[in-house]
């Protein structure tokens, strides 16, 4: 899987060049100024989008594109596949504006580097928010040099040829020359500069925007199928623990159960004695705060993975809770009432407007509700693995990670190399959520290796590992007070939002939410109230709290979109006008002008927040659904909407609920405003995905903890949704928006799907539910 | 010893009586298509056949497996496996793919039992199968085109 094995054909003595600084307007850039790369050079502007990001961006061609004699294109990928379907979106990118025929399209999956291929941490929605400028930029300077190089041959005029597919025609006279023809005189010529790049036109595209595959029941087209999917349905795909590295040994760790407790002695005879064990060894720990690096433990390392489940069972081992000091004591039921009491008193003011005193005396009824969201485990199919080889100076890593550059250095920090020896070898991922965003399995694997020279070992997490010591999604309470007039008009709008931090990993704990915590939803709250203040009480964390797709999102939305509709119910409205007359005229709310700093890492004068396009979800999603339409007992629909990873969603469920408490969820709307789609299919499938997520964070997903330790540990207790709960139809409506710039697709369908179900049951019920998961309170 | 018949070839293995058929398939034979996900038989990401029906090999011992088993790698060797795959490209239902293998797996063994399951008895069947991804709706309707072709042959 190693990007640097061949020689490329095309290219390849070209000096490479960057445009960090240096891109210059002009005529070019008109038709991809909507993806706004035009704005990269100011230095004030740099701060913004992939330019912001470690690494940054490039697109010179030399990095992605590779053309060989025989036709045969090969396209680089350096993005983490984990079922969002970038292998193949990044390939329909480049092989659309080159020309490439998608037959001989073969996608290679780049090593962690930086320097040669600019950011690679698939996380925060932003691969083809980043990328789709860049790749296309690439891809069209290739097909520009491929048109020179046939100009060339023919001795006519470079405006008199044209790239068809797969091949370059003189229109005069009808000549061609296939792409495998040109590669070799191509590679000589310079790459064109910026100023010189002409983007096909969306009528010329053949892949980019076009609706493929399965719409609403519909079967269109399955074309350009997807790059790993004849591999996946014959189990030929390459996930973390199946890299053929041949003879190797597999481990599993045992780690201390609370975090931050160490290992005081263990016992390993009886461990030894089991048929396949070859070493059990002790695992250096960090401490708190953790960051990515490994808990500490005692490795068993064997012959076979089941050996070595089998010696962790028989080992006998003592931990030292006194490092990990009041979290020995973190018990999710005493936490939770801790946090509960004190969302009853003022904390830190994060954004404030109006007099919310005075609007609350004022106020002819007022509502008050308080919610809360549970800690939950990503729990990837996959649990996390990774293979390691180190031979003298050097390590190899083959793991299914989704920021192979921080994978990468922690591991050449951990063995005391150069980062420069560590070269990681980024396999599919058996999905991420942000659980391998953190490659604190490829450290342990790399220090068990480290024993064992130049033979490769496969550390395996099991289920229970998994569960058991996961990044955990924060815990959440959030308390929420409106005054309303006498027309039931919200006049007034408290919130206090109490959760630990992720900068808990990192640094002394802050006990406060942190910018790009706040900017998920909740100092953006969009609601155009007269008076509103937004608090964050302090909340301490005592785990290791880390992403989960749409992370704080998650509790913002799931509060905010609840009480909007109990609001709308308290005021006898229907919940869709309501929620429209809460956001007001359409209107752009500036970024800095509520306190968000963060903005997903984009320009606010560039992606600003914009209600107009929050209404258009809402009517779209309830349009669809024909919201209000007559239902019978027992039945109801439900609406959420939220704004999240600059992109934009809403949803509908049409829920029953029987007389036994049973929930049938007959059908989800789901309208998504992304603004430009690459390729709809896979956001689609996103979309789809999301749903069943949500319905899981709704209904299901809940680590708790008793003294320390996670009280769930496998899939028996750590509830996911299964076919049974799925709704029995998903419609997602993408909304056509291509003149605003590209937003994420990934994470922005979760948030709203829990409120929605939630408001829907209580159409359905009455019951009002203010505690996730549902689990059993529909029976009780 | 125990002796394995797995794709239609014989294994002899050095391995314990009480290891799991996955272990054995994925680190001894190193067939690496059938897949490791909880251990406890709650996913369905190590569904393999035993004479044509669907087990979980996380907790089938290797001393109960004395049948032929059928791994992910020979489905498109079935006719019934290679119409189930060939729904599941059309209807691109893979996300991050890792549970696919047992998720045809169980179809399979499901339309073997029953070439027309109505809506109720895919689910049903199919309930045992974990997705984190969330491609249930696209299985469901895979699963029926894959009935359907029957048919029609």
């Amino acid at each position: 899987m190693t990007v640097d094995t061949k020689d490329p054909v095309l290219l390849a003595n070209v000096s490479r060049r960057r445009f960090m600084l240096g891109v210059a307007g002009g005529s070019a850039l008109v038709l991809a100024a909507r993806w706004d790369w035009a704005h990269a050079n100011t230095e004030e502007e740099q701060k913004y989008g992939a330019a912001g990001m470690p690494g940054g961006w490039t697109d010179d061609p030399n990095v992605f594109i590779q053309i060989d004699a025989d036709g045969t294109v090969t396209l680089v990928n350096h993005r983490s596949e984990m079922g969002q379907g970038i292998r193949t979106s990044v390939a329909m990118v480049m092989a659309d504006e080159l020309g490439a025929n998608w037959d001989q399209v073969k996608v290679q999956q780049a090593v962690g580097d930086h320097s040669r291929y600019g950011n690679q941490n698939t996380d925060g929605s932003r691969s083809m928010r980043h990328w789709y400028g860049p790749l296309r930029r690439a891809a069209a300077a290739a097909r520009q040099m491929l048109e020179q190089s046939a100009a060339n041959q023919w001795l006519v005029p470079v405006e008199e040829v044209r790239a068809g597919v797969h091949e370059v025609v003189h229109e005069p006279s009808g000549r061609t020359l296939g792409f495998g023809e040109l590669a070799e005189a191509a590679r000589g010529l310079e790459v064109p500069d910026h100023t010189s790049l002409k983007l096909k036109s969306d009528g010329d595209l053949r892949f980019l925007g076009k609706e493929t595959g399965i719409i609403n029941g519909e079967l269109k087209s399955a074309f350009p199928k997807a790059i790993d999917g004849e591999d996946i349905v014959s189990g030929k795909a390459v996930f973390g623990a199946d890299v053929d590295v041949g003879d190797r040994l597999y481990a599993v760790i045992a780690r201390p159960p609370v975090y931050g407790a160490t290992l005081k002695n263990f016992d390993d005879a009886a461990a030894l004695k089991v048929p396949g064990v070859k070493k059990v060894m002790s695992i250096e720990g960090t401490g708190q705060p953790a960051a990515f690096k490994p808990l500490g433990g005692v490795a068993v390392v064997a012959t076979n993975t089941w050996a070595a489940i089998k010696g962790r069972e028989a080992l006998s081992i003592d931990w030292d809770n006194g490092p990990a000091e009041d979290n020995s004591a973190y018990t999710s039921g005493s936490y939770r009432e801790a946090l509960e009491k004190r969302s009853q008193s003022p904390g830190k003011v994060i954004r404030e407007e109006g007099d919310l005193a005075k609007a609350m005396e004022s106020a002819a009824q007022k509502v008050s509700a308080t919610y809360y969201m549970p800690h939950m485990a990503q729990a990837p199919m996959e649990p996390p693995n990774a293979t390691v080889r180190i031979e003298k100076d050097r390590a190899e890593v083959w793991a299914p990670v989704q920021n192979p550059e921080a994978t990468r250095n922690t591991v050449a920090e951990r063995l005391g190399f150069d980062p420069a020896n560590v070269i990681v070898n980024v396999t599919l991922l058996g999905g991420g959520f942000g659980r391998k965003s953190k490659p604190d399995f490829a450290i342990e694997a790399a220090s068990i290796a480290q024993t064992f020279e130049g033979q490769p070992v496969t550390l395996q997490w099991t289920r229970e590992d998994d569960l058991q010591h996961s990044y955990f999604h924060t815990v959440s309470v959030d308390h929420l007070e409106a005054g309303l007039d006498e027309n039931g008009k919200t006049i007034g709008w408290l919130h206090r939002s109490l959760s630990p931090s992720i900068s808990s990993l990192f640094a002394p704990d802050p006990e406060h939410k942190v910018d790009f915590e706040l900017g998920m939803g909740l100092n953006t709250t969009p609601f155009n109230i007269p008076a509103l203040q937004l608090e964050n009480p302090p909340a301490s964390a005592h785990v290791r709290i880390g992403w989960f797709r749409a992370v704080y999102n998650l509790p913002h939305a799931w509060a905010i979109q609840s009480f909007a509709h109990e609001l709308s119910v308290a005021a006898g409205r229907d919940h869709r006008d309501y929620l429209l007359e809460l956001l007001g005229e359409d209107r752009k709310i500036p970024n800095p002008s509520v306190g968000d700093t963060w903005n997903y890492g984009e320009d606010p004068d560039i992606y600003t927040i914009n209600t107009g396009r929050m209404r258009g979800v809402i009517e779209r999603a309830t349009d669809e659904a024909r919201w209000g339409k007559e239902l019978p007992k027992g039945r109801g629909m439900g609406l959420a909407f939220h704004h999240s990873f600059v992109s934009y969603t809403a949803v509908v469920f049409d829920v029953e609920v029987d007389d036994a408490g049973e929930l049938i969820i007959h059908r989800a709307d789901i309208a998504f405003d992304c603004g430009p789609q690459a390729n709809p299919e896979r956001i689609r499938s996103q979309m789809e995905g999301a749903c069943v997520m949500g319905i899981g964070i709704a209904l299901q997903n809940e680590i708790s903890f008793q003294d320390g330790v996670a009280q769930q540990s496998n899939f028996d207790r750590y509830l996911l949704p299964r076919m049974t709960e799925a709704p029995r139809e998903v419609r997602v409506h993408l909304v056509d928006n291509p003149d605003v710039p590209m937003g994420g697709v990934g994470e922005p369908g979760l948030p709203p799907v829990a409120p929605a179900l939630v408001n829907a049951i209580y159409a359905a019920t009455g019951k009002r539910i203010r505690s996730l998961p549902v689990g059993d309170q529909l029976k009780a | 010893m125990v002796t394995l018949n797995i794709n239609g070839e014989q294994y002899e293995l050095d391995v314990p009586d009480d290891m799991p058929l996955l272990w054995a398939i994925r680190d001894v034979v190193g067939l690496k298509g059938t897949k490791f996900g909880c251990g406890i038989a709650q996913c369905g990401a190590c569904t393999v056949h035993m004479d044509g029906t669907a087990i979980r090999s996380c907790t089938t011992p290797v001393s109960a497996a004395a049948g032929e088993i059928t791994t992910i790698e020979a489905m498109e060797q079935d006719p019934v496996g290679k119409r189930v795959q060939q729904a599941w490209l059309d209807l691109g239902v893979a996300q991050c793919g890792y549970c696919q293998g047992g998720q045809i797996m169980n179809a399979t063994s499901l339309l073997k039992q029953n070439s027309a399951p109505s809506k109720d008895e895919i689910i049903n069947a199919m309930a045992g199968n974990l997705c984190r991804c969330g491609t249930y709706n696209r299985i469901l309707v895979a699963i029926e085109r894959a009935a359907g072709g029957e048919e029609q042959a």
